[in-house]
């Protein structure tokens, strides 16, 4: 039988019986929009993710105290074993590497903020006029941490958008002096509002320089410091540079965790990646159920159209020709369904995007090749059996009324 | 042309055997026109089968064209049917979602003949048959008798050594079953191999070889009308 008769032949039976059409198309059409959509929104979140943290600067290189057994930890993960102190002496050192442009040491805890009568208790952060830089910080009034011995305990604070809002109100902010803990600071600057953002919200802390926070939190050990690379290509350097130097100043122990935020974001990645992939996987399963619609659906129709598959096998069709006539039916069908499972999950996604235009949904080229392929190949699969037993009919007893 | 040999065939129906055809021996010349004929249950469209290689005997041979037959696969025997033979049934089994020429073309298009070819030998056969001006209409927008004549048009697309129609006037009113029967004879009067099965003694006596068939066995095979008569092999056990 000619390629151009076989579509043929199938195309006539697709438009004679159409309630079986529509059944699969939508049975098809669903399980490939389902996939389409899903996709979009994981692959969307992925890449929001990996975008935000591309803003964060990529040359960023993070020291921690203590080992963590796994690469590509994330910051603020647990570090066991007895961690000897990172010191400010230990992140001096580190300019020393030909990789590390600039570091920032860091210092957190958590203390009330005095206003008048208004107190807050807030993240406290203590760093180096460097942070501003290295993290891509914005200051909207005012400004950041002056340039300084980090040794030197300045009385200044520069405090989040938010802080300033629930603290001030509609008050002036910039030269007033508050009270966080039990020391006095001037603010001399509020940063910029920034929103959802993955990790460092500036909106809810309080800055202040390095020596401040320690004398603050009684503490001379140090919770990171922020490395930043030259360049993109001297982050293993710098990284390498970072473990030499720490391990020397310690004795030549390792006890210290260097993460890049390549490893970081690398994680991230991979984590969403299989997120997107379960739930692919998931969404694919309607399809497996719409395989199964489809072989019952098939069947019903061997049964319907008996007389007609005897009297094609009374005028020589062979049973290969038979098998062949059904599953072209059912590459027809798939493709058909997959072709509108496309264009809904395409408007699916559209409209995602237009809900928050800040994410950008896409669907991943593998999952728009890999839906409709799934589609044709798990049609054509349920379709094998009812097609054998199509071309196994007797036709004597087929064409017989019975 | 046609030789059948000791052929039996056995049904079995629930939990019985039934011979349907007992030990026949049966030998068609080509352009002879012939009908069997018998009671209802006497094997009759069985044999039909079996001569029309659609059905595959139990027991005995048969040989097409100086070839034996008998052993060949389901597919070997759909690819011979396609080109010899030739069927037209009681119920016209046209394929409803097809129009008349789609449903003509079918042989053709199962054999794989090019569209210009089939292009050609539809038009032959429309007009042959009357149906030009119903070559696109569907099978149910079409009388009894438009339907067998279609019918009749898709088995003689290919050409075929044998017509073989089971009860063809069995579902027409008595006058365009006779118009059908005419259509039937006219293809023997061209040269064509026709038998006819029929339950019907008017339409069998028509023909110029008469079988009866009881009880699966061919109890008499008579050729009119220069009054040779013969009595075919066959015990009935």
């Amino acid at each position: 039988m000619r390629f151009a008769d076989l579509l043929d032949f199938a195309w006539q039976v697709v438009r004679g019986y159409r309630t079986r059409t529509l059944l699969i198309l939508l049975a098809m059409g669903i399980g490939v929009a389902a996939v389409v959509a899903v996709t979009s929104l994981g692959e969307g979140a992925r890449l929001y993710v990996v975008n935000q943290f591309g803003s964060l600067g990529t040359n960023l290189v993070v020291v921690l105290p203590g080992r963590s057994e796994t690469s590509g930890a994330m910051p603020g993960v647990l570090i066991g074993k007895t961690p000897r102190d990172l010191t400010l002496d230990d992140a001096l050192a580190l300019k020393r590497s030909r990789a590390v442009r600039r570091i920032a040491p860091l210092v957190i805890g958590a203390a009330d903020v005095h206003v008048g009568a208004r107190v807050r208790e807030t993240p406290v952060l203590g760093s180096t006029a460097e942070l501003k830089d290295i993290r891509g910080m914005e200051v909207a009034l005012g400004r950041f941490l002056p340039e300084s011995d980090p040794r030197q305990i300045l009385p200044v604070c520069v405090i989040g958008a938010k802080v300033a809002a629930e603290l001030f109100g509609a008050k002036p902010v910039l030269g007033v002096w508050v009270r966080i803990g039990d020391r006095r600071f001037r603010v001399i600057g509020i940063m910029a509002r920034q929103g959802e953002s993955l990790g460092f919200n500036t909106d809810e802390i309080v800055i202040v320089p390095l020596a401040a926070a320690q004398a603050l939190f009684n503490t001379e050990a140090l919770f990171r410091v922020l490395v930043e690379a030259k360049s993109r290509e001297q982050i293993q350097y710098a990284k390498d540079d970072v473990e030499e130097i720490l391990r020397l100043r310690h004795e030549g122990e390792r006890d210290v965790t260097v993460i890049t935020q390549d490893a970081v974001l690398a994680t991230f990645d991979r984590i969403l990646r299989a997120l997107t992939l379960a739930v692919a996987g998931i969404a694919a399963i309607s399809l497996a159920v719409a395989g199964i619609l489809i072989m019952n659906v098939m069947l019903i129709a061997v049964t319907q159209r008996r007389r007609e598959i005897g009297l094609l096998k009374a005028l020589g069709a062979t049973g290969a020709q038979i098998r062949l006539a059904f599953l072209t039916e059912a590459v027809l069908l798939s493709m058909g369904g997959a072709a509108v499972g496309l264009a809904v999950g395409q408007t699916i996604r559209y409209a995602a995007v237009q809900l928050y235009p800040a994410i950008p949904f896409q669907a991943p080229w593998w999952a728009l090749a890999a839906a409709p392929a799934t589609a044709v190949i798990t049609a054509v699969l349920f379709t094998l059996a009812p097609a054998r037993r199509a071309a196994m009919l007797d036709p004597v007893q087929a064409l017989s009324r019975r | 042309m046609i030789r059948l040999t000791g052929i039996e065939r056995t049904f079995i129906v629930g939990d019985e055997m039934v011979r349907a055809l007992r030990g026949v021996n049966l030998e068609i010349a080509q352009g002879e026109y012939l009908s069997i004929m018998g009671p209802s249950g006497s094997g009759k469209s069985t044999l039909l089968n079996v001569i029309g290689l659609l059905d595959r005997p139990n027991a005995g041979t048969y040989a097409l064209d100086g070839r034996d037959v008998t052993g060949l696969s389901d597919d070997e025997l759909a690819r011979v049917r396609r080109v010899k033979m030739g069927f037209v049934f009681q119920f016209f089994h046209l394929v409803p979602r097809l129009s008349a020429e789609q449903n003509i073309e079918l042989p053709m298009v199962l054999a794989g003949i090019a569209p210009a070819e089939r292009r050609k030998r539809l038009a032959r056969l429309l007009a042959d048959y009357g149906l030009e001006d119903r070559a696109k209409h569907c099978p149910e927008q079409l009388s009894g008798g438009q339907c067998q004549r279609v019918a009749i048009a898709r088995a003689m697309s290919m050409s075929p050594l044998v017509i073989l129609a089971d009860e063809p006037t069995g579902n027409l009113d008595r006058h365009t079953g006779q118009d059908v029967l005419a259509v039937l004879e006219r293809l023997h009067h061209d040269g064509g191999t026709v038998v006819v099965v029929t339950h019907d003694p008017e339409i069998g006596s028509r023909a110029h070889r008469r079988l009866r068939m009881i009880d699966g066995a061919v109890i008499s095979d008579e050729r009119a009308p220069d009054g040779v008569q013969e009595r075919a092999g066959g015990a009935a056990t």
